[in-house]
């Protein structure tokens, strides 16, 4: 006998998504661009407003009240990251603007300062703009050579193209965990595995895996892991930077000014331990308290049960799309998160997303900030619909519809 | 689904225009083209060379565009090609200042319509003001292959 799981609460999840009710172009509001930021929920929303009514004061060092509250609630946001990402340590969690920022802390502490000429950085061909440029900018600067991980035509990686490339002078790889434009999730504690037997350090873009997925930096080894707070229904302008204690030791500073010094004179200046050695100014600590209330809501849903149901939107999805005539799904990996990327037969993303957004729907068109994969697949653009937890089965049959108008037009 | 959108929608995908990007006019690169041009969108993807074969008192004989991008670029450079042949550069400019005018204009008046001609059903792309870019890439990289030194890559984005 088998036991069946209770269904997933989405209609009283979407009541605490204010924008849902919103509409567009006077349609109900389908959110379908949920890879590119996540909606708010209510919690999120109304911490960061009682913040800025009743509690804003800036952390460290204030003497009264209210600036130690504002402290103590940034590392205890700190903590509550830590845990979600099951650190080993609070002082691993750095807090940046984005994953984007993370990347290039990253290469230009940890990579300027290890990497040597002719040493090798491995990327895969299905990553983002922001973990391929700041290695490009790196490997032009120190002579570096940057590597590509290819990938399969139903947008998995070539393992053992993979395999083969990891050698001695493999340094470093930056792999993403899950394709923004594609969908792929990809085997990275297996790959980050290999990379360790090879002598590699590994750091994992996880900007679209953490909204989809419990994330263990332990049992994954990864040395780095990046994320950003606004795709993952926290605000705007703070993300996460993990780094092994080991490695976040041993790099210089990325910024320098306030917060991240011990003692300045002006001989000399000796810098804060970690974490505070990577966050020099004051940083968006309404957000970063924001982005905590935004972890504790994650875990009330459960990211097994989010992750259950968001799979069940993908499945849903493909079927639905598939059948459409003329639309092709650019991503068949095995492994998927739930995003579609897909081309229609003689029509330019521009005009379907055009004609979607007259009815209310959003998704994204373009080349998703992964030209080097929009190129692999032989496509200058796809149309891109991404779905969180609170999106419904109901709000994919409207994409359809959406779909067949946009082919009605161009017929 | 409202009137509204769907009234937009077919002020911004007339059937010309439907027509054009289907069976662009002009579509092929000219080989013994004497002015030229490159008109490139990175953000969207539009992506257009333009060909243009003059005479010697300036007057294009010959224009071609080869590329890809979306319907409104796609159409918008293929009536081109209906309207530019036989005009100098003098008037093929003018024509382009026109049509710039009707896309970003604060307003537009029967002379102003009268003036762009069969350009005017181009008019719709106003409520859809991120689409402009798209209207105009093929006549910004016309304006720069009329130039004596094209800069050889424009962009409207």
């Amino acid at each position: 006998m088998t036991t069946s799981l209770a269904p997933f609460p989405v209609e009283k999840i979407r009541k605490e998504f204010p924008i849902l009710t919103q509409k567009m172009n006077d349609q109900a509001f389908v959110y379908l661009d949920n890879a590119a930021t996540s909606q708010k929920p209510l919690a999120v929303i109304e911490r960061l407003s009682k913040f800025y009514r009743n509690e804003n004061a800036n952390i460290h060092r204030g003497v009264y009240t209210f600036s130690q509250n504002s402290t103590r609630e940034c590392e205890e946001a700190r903590e509550k990251i830590q845990h979600f990402l099951n650190a080993k340590e609070s002082a691993e969690i750095i807090f940046v603007r984005g994953a984007t920022e993370a990347i290039n802390l990253v290469a230009a502490t940890f990579g300027r300062k290890f990497l040597k000429k002719d040493d090798e950085i491995l990327i895969s061909e299905i990553e983002h703009h922001a973990n391929i440029v700041p290695w490009q900018q790196l490997a032009e600067e120190k002579g570096l050579k940057l590597r590509v991980i290819p990938v399969k035509d139903n947008g998995e990686l070539d393992l053992e193209a993979y395999e083969k490339m990891l050698g001695p002078r493999t340094y470093l790889v930056a792999i993403t965990q899950v394709s923004n434009s594609l969908g792929t999730i990809n085997p990275v504690r297996e790959m980050i595995k290999a990379a360790h037997h090879a002598g590699a350090v590994v750091l994992v873009d996880g900007a679209q895996a953490v909204p989809h997925m419990k994330v263990d930096v332990q049992d994954l080894d990864c040395d780095f892991y990046v994320f950003s707070g606004h795709k993952v229904y926290g605000p705007t302008g703070v993300g996460v930077l993990y780094g092994k204690r080991k490695h976040l030791e041993a790099m210089p500073p990325y910024q320098t000014g306030g917060d991240m010094i011990e003692s300045v004179t002006f001989e000399k200046t000796t810098f804060a331990k970690i974490p505070a050695k990577f966050e020099a100014g004051t940083p968006a600590f309404a957000e970063i308290i924001g982005l905590g209330t935004a972890i504790d809501y994650l875990k009330s849903l459960g990211l097994d049960e989010i992750n259950r149901y968001e799979h069940e939107l993908l499945e849903y999805a493909t079927e639905k799309l598939s059948k459409i005539p003329g639309l092709t799904i650019i991503g068949t990996a095995p492994d998927k998160a739930s995003l579609i990327s897909f081309e229609l037969e003689g029509i330019h993303p521009h005009d379907v997303g055009t004609v979607l957004d007259q009815y209310g729907i959003a998704v994204r068109a373009g080349h998703h900030c992964a030209q080097p994969t929009m190129k692999r697949f032989g496509v200058p653009a796809t149309t891109r619909a991404s779905f969180a937890f609170y999106n419904t089965k109901a709000e994919i049959d409207v994409l359809v519809k959406g779909i067949e108008k946009v082919i009605q037009v161009f017929k | 689904m409202i009137p509204g959108g769907e009234v937009k929608l077919n002020d911004l995908y007339q059937e010309v225009i439907l027509d054009h990007n289907k069976r662009p006019r002009n579509f092929k690169k000219i080989e013994d083209a004497n002015a030229s041009s490159h008109g490139k969108n990175p953000l969207c993807g539009d992506d257009y060379y333009l060909y243009l074969k003059k005479d010697t008192s300036g007057v294009i004989r010959e224009a071609g565009f080869t590329g890809q991008g979306c319907a409104i670029s796609k159409s918008s450079a293929s009536i081109m090609m209906t309207l530019i042949e036989g005009k100098s550069a003098v008037e093929a400019e003018k024509l382009k200042d026109a049509f710039i005018k009707l896309l970003t204009g604060d307003s537009v008046d029967e002379a102003l319509r009268a003036e762009v001609g069969k350009l005017k059903i181009f008019e719709g792309v106003r409520q859809f003001p991120v689409r402009v870019k798209c209207a105009a890439l093929i006549w910004r990289t016309l304006e720069d292959a009329l130039k004596n030194n094209s800069t050889q890559e424009v962009s409207t984005e």
